[in-house]
């Protein structure tokens, strides 16, 4: 069956068709962040794309410092692959792509310094706040990394801070200090199929990958972070085509925020 | 004697305000969306499908499994680890015997139907919400059933009576406090639900769960009605293309 379909993909992008209909560089409608969607997390975001859903929730958390950044807090980002989202995925610790999405949405955040780690220390060596991006997709129906991407930064930008007094954190009261961001970035997919680069592909498109690009970029242009997946090869004129396809769609879903 | 108004002003009888949804997960065979208060639990429906293991395969009837789970930002207070804990495997065990009567799983041998049940928010009741989200969505999927599941949690906190503990109810200080999740057959008004936390006597156990007939016939309309809309509009499954969900499964 996967081959059928990978054939019959392959065949319409010779016209530059897609099986929905869609142009290569457009993005599924709708495109909609709901904020607020859990209220016992710290922040909180749904995020469809299409007939893709996916909730993130962030928690804040006070723990010790790492010893060889005593005066930094932490980031952790995790992508649970929920069996309820997709009939593919399975109960059990987490599959290789459920860990390759965490890193790839760890690394746009990280890297591009959106959270300002020394600002998370309480006290040097001792306490620090830990920020743990929970992603969840409810229907995984393909481009689960853009919509990940986007969730989390939805998450983030919703996130205050508890009450912390007395080294104690009171979840039940929330205060109106929002976690600062810096910088804002996100991710873009692109996949190359044939000699074609599309974006937000569907579960059936996902199947005819020859090569995936994701691509985090902040809102000044720069790169934070880069994944290649599939598998042929790239070539840098390629590279170049979709790191501008991306810095493009990233602004287009930046206005959703 | 001190609890004389209830803290969140509801009446003693009276439920959060519950919202029910069907077939709001595209890729499931079968889904629900249920929230009371604030309490929400999407449940999903995959099956009757191929099932592995193949030991735990039987060749009389199909296999019923469910999976509760809470997402890890979704608790009060700290962060849930995620994975299986002892507290979800024992809520999905309950929550499967509280469904297992009400489908008839005869026509397929050796398949299973798996019910996955995820919270985003909790404020207590949730294998209740649970409970309710899993029935409509195993009806959306049109699994044979003999009769529909409602449950809710009855409680006692101090002398009162009250229906639908939310946390701050359960963590009342001032008085005892007892939570019995109850979950109650439709047209048999049988009982596949009940635990209890706390104390009571025989006869405030009787009142209990003749309340609890009570309340989840009422949680029965919603659930109806969720089930209704969903067929009403004409909204079946948006299909790709018109490759049909099945042939994907299978591929």
């Amino acid at each position: 069956m996967d081959k059928e379909i990978k054939a019959h993909v392959q065949q319409l992008l010779k016209q530059d068709k897609r099986l929905d209909g869609r142009k290569l560089d457009q993005y599924r409608e709708p495109v909609k962040v709901e904020y607020g969607i859990a209220k016992t997390a710290e922040g909180s975001a749904k995020v469809q794309i299409g007939e893709t859903v996916v909730t993130a929730g962030i928690k804040l958390s006070i723990e010790k410092p790492y010893p060889d950044t005593p005066d930094q807090g932490g980031i952790m980002v995790n992508v649970e692959l929920l069996p309820l989202s997709n009939p593919k995925f399975e109960t059990g610790p987490p599959s290789i792509n459920a860990i390759e999405l965490s890193r790839v949405i760890d690394r746009g955040i990280r890297e591009a310094k959106a959270i300002d780690i020394k600002n998370l220390c309480i006290e040097k060596g001792e306490k620090a706040w830990t920020v743990s991006i929970d992603i969840c997709p409810i229907n995984a129906a393909g481009n689960l990394f853009d919509a990940a991407g986007l969730a989390a930064l939805a998450a983030l930008k919703d996130a205050k801070f508890p009450k912390y007094e007395n080294d104690e954190i009171d979840y039940k009261t929330r205060t109106t200090k929002k976690l600062a961001l810096s910088q804002e970035p996100l991710p873009v997919t692109i996949i190359k199929i044939g000699d074609k680069f599309l974006v937000d592909p569907t579960l059936q498109e996902e199947k005819a990958i020859d090569a995936r690009l994701t691509v985090a970029t902040t809102p000044d242009g720069t790169v934070s972070a880069l994944q290649k997946g599939g598998d042929e090869p790239l070539t840098i004129a390629e590279v170049d085509e979709m790191v501008k396809i991306a810095l493009e769609k990233g602004k287009f879903l930046r206005e959703k925020l | 004697m001190t609890y004389k108004k209830r803290l969140d002003g509801r009446d003693w009888e009276e439920t959060r305000p519950i919202e029910a949804k069907a077939g709001n997960i595209p890729n499931a065979d079968g889904s629900a969306f249920f929230r009371i208060g604030k309490t929400t639990a999407y449940a999903a429906v995959y099956g009757p499908r191929d099932l592995f293991p193949r030991f735990l395969k039987n060749p009389k009837k199909g296999l019923l499994r469910c999976f509760y789970n809470m997402m890890p930002f979704s608790g009060m207070g700290d962060r849930v680890r995620p994975g299986a804990s002892r507290r979800s495997k024992e809520i999905s065990m309950v929550m499967q015997k509280s469904l297992e009567p009400i489908v008839d799983l005869s026509e397929w041998p050796n398949a299973v139907v798996d019910v996955f049940v995820e919270l985003t928010e909790t404020d207590a009741g949730s294998r209740c919400a649970a409970i309710c989200a899993a029935a409509i969505a195993l009806a959306d999927a049109g699994i044979t059933m003999k009769d529909m599941v409602s449950a809710v949690a009855i409680g006692k906190v101090d002398d009162k009576l009250v229906v639908d503990l939310d946390y701050q109810e359960e963590a009342y200080e001032d008085g005892p406090v007892a939570d019995i999740p109850v979950a109650m057959l439709h047209n048999t008004q049988e009982i596949s639900l009940l635990q209890m936390d706390g104390e009571m006597t025989r006869e405030e156990l009787i009142k209990a769960l003749e309340l609890a007939k009570k309340i989840t016939a009422q949680i029965y309309e919603v659930q109806k009605k969720a089930l209704k809309d969903r067929f009403a509009q004409g909204t079946e499954k948006p299909k790709v293309s018109g490759i049909s969900k099945g042939d994907d499964k299978n591929g």
